[in-house]
């Protein structure tokens, strides 16, 4: 049996499990959307302001929806025991680690970026912006599970842990909110988005790379 | 090709509290050790460091003579660990939950012997129910089938009759007898008196 197989029936198990209890799936989402819908109606409807300031607030609120999700990361497989059994299973637990975050992303992030062009609209962003923000969106979303994959780890069975979970990722979010969100602006005022949008593939990159190996030690130190 | 678990001068720290020191066994194809002690002596520490999942503060576990912590995943694909927590999702059924299990142990989830397991542990009706509405006693028994599928050499068991009716201590206590009988290995913790019919059983005594 191969690792591949082991960490894709770790993403399906986490996905069967997300269908059959919606509701934290559909809690964040609906955070989001109501986060995001919260703004034009605190600053007014003037167009030419929502539009400069609508792919920073649909980036921050994907940013906080997902740190929402963050704490159930691992919470559960913790309480009922998955997490011992994923430690003493014959794989890398890096690589499953990486399955977790994909599960993760996969019932977090992607609704995010499905449901972005529509909150998009709301800011009377153009459709070649909407085009930029969902794909900053689809590379910043995935280096969000990944970062705060790090941090729900270590703040594992802490008392009072959402908070601190906080603290320890949201700085760590700022680089993944300055490109995702500097390249719809970029976009917009005409000098293109292509050099942000590398830089957030690099950082995607480099996150697939490194946090899945820091989450697995700790998680080794949450359970010694 | 025999087999041969070592522990070799073992201690634990917890806090600032030595749970124990100098603990040294060895377990061979067969063979069984029941691992006794008051409340809190360090049984579940013991066997929670025998499959990794602490590290020894002194001493190591070796494996054929090899370091565990060298083997890694060779070691790992020999342990089948059931610990105080059942490790099955409420919201799957007995049947997914071993799948699940099983991929995650690196063994494919083969029907007939999950139908055979789930038969045998008094669960074959209960299919397509989630185990979220089942007893204790039951969903003990679906962590229990994980073992009897699982086709590892090693069986790690923390307080495995816990919550068990009579007849189902019983399916355990001889699936572990069998399970020895055929050439494998157990180490066990329990309090209760459940007369394991094995021939070569070890007491390992801690604290107190």
């Amino acid at each position: 049996m191969s690792t591949p197989f082991a960490v894709a029936s770790l993403v399906r198990r986490d996905l069967t499990l997300a269908v059959r209890r919606r509701t934290d799936v559909l809690t964040t989402l609906f955070f989001f959307v109501i986060v995001v819908s919260l703004f034009p109606l605190g600053v007014g409807p003037d167009l030419d302001r929502l539009r400069t300031m609508g792919p920073g607030v649909v980036w921050v609120a994907a940013l906080l929806a997902s740190m929402l999700s963050l704490g159930r990361m691992f919470a559960a497989d913790h309480a009922d025991g998955t997490l011992e059994q994923m430690l003493v299973a014959p794989y890398p637990l890096a690589l499953l680690v990486l399955g977790k975050v994909a599960g993760h992303w996969l019932t977090t992030g992607l609704p995010l970026v499905l449901m972005a062009p529509f909150l998009g609209l709301q800011y009377g962003l153009a459709a070649g912006a909407l085009k930029v923000l969902v794909v900053t969106l689809l590379l910043g979303t995935p280096c969000l599970s990944l970062i705060g994959a790090i941090g729900a780890a270590l703040t594992l069975g802490v008392r009072g842990g959402g908070a601190l979970l906080a603290l320890l990722v949201l700085p760590l979010y700022v680089p993944v909110l300055i490109f995702g969100a500097g390249a719809v602006e970029s976009h917009v005022s005409g000098l293109g988005a292509q050099g942000h949008l590398s830089l957030l593939a690099a950082f995607l990159v480099l996150a697939v790379a490194f946090t899945p190996w820091a989450t697995a030690s700790a998680l080794r130190i949450a359970l010694d | 090709m025999t087999r041969m678990l070592e522990a070799v001068g073992l201690a634990c720290v917890r806090g600032d509290r030595r749970l124990f020191e100098e603990i040294s066994f060895t377990l061979g194809d067969g063979e069984l050790i029941h691992v006794t002690g008051p409340n809190g002596a360090g049984k579940t520490t013991l066997l929670r460091l025998l499959c990794g999942l602490t590290r020894p503060e002194d001493g190591e576990v070796r494996w054929d003579g090899t370091p565990v912590r060298e083997l890694g995943d060779d070691y790992r694909r020999r342990i089948a660990y059931l610990g105080h927590l059942n490790a099955i999702k409420d919201d799957l059924t007995c049947r997914e939950n071993l799948r699940y299990g099983a991929a995650l142990g690196g063994t494919a989830a083969d029907e007939g012997r999950l139908d055979a397991a789930l038969d045998g542990m008094g669960l074959s009706g209960l299919d397509g129910v989630p185990v979220q509405v089942l007893s204790q006693g039951q969903k003990r028994r679906t962590a229990l089938c994980r073992l009897l599928v699982s086709d590892r050499p090693l069986w790690v068991l923390d307080e495995p009759f816990t919550a068990l009716d009579k007849g189902a201590v019983a399916t355990i206590r001889d699936a572990i007898a069998a399970h020895v009988a055929d050439g494998g290995m157990a180490v066990l913790t329990t309090h209760q008196e459940v007369g394991l019919d094995v021939a070569r059983t070890k007491t390992l005594g801690l604290g107190g």
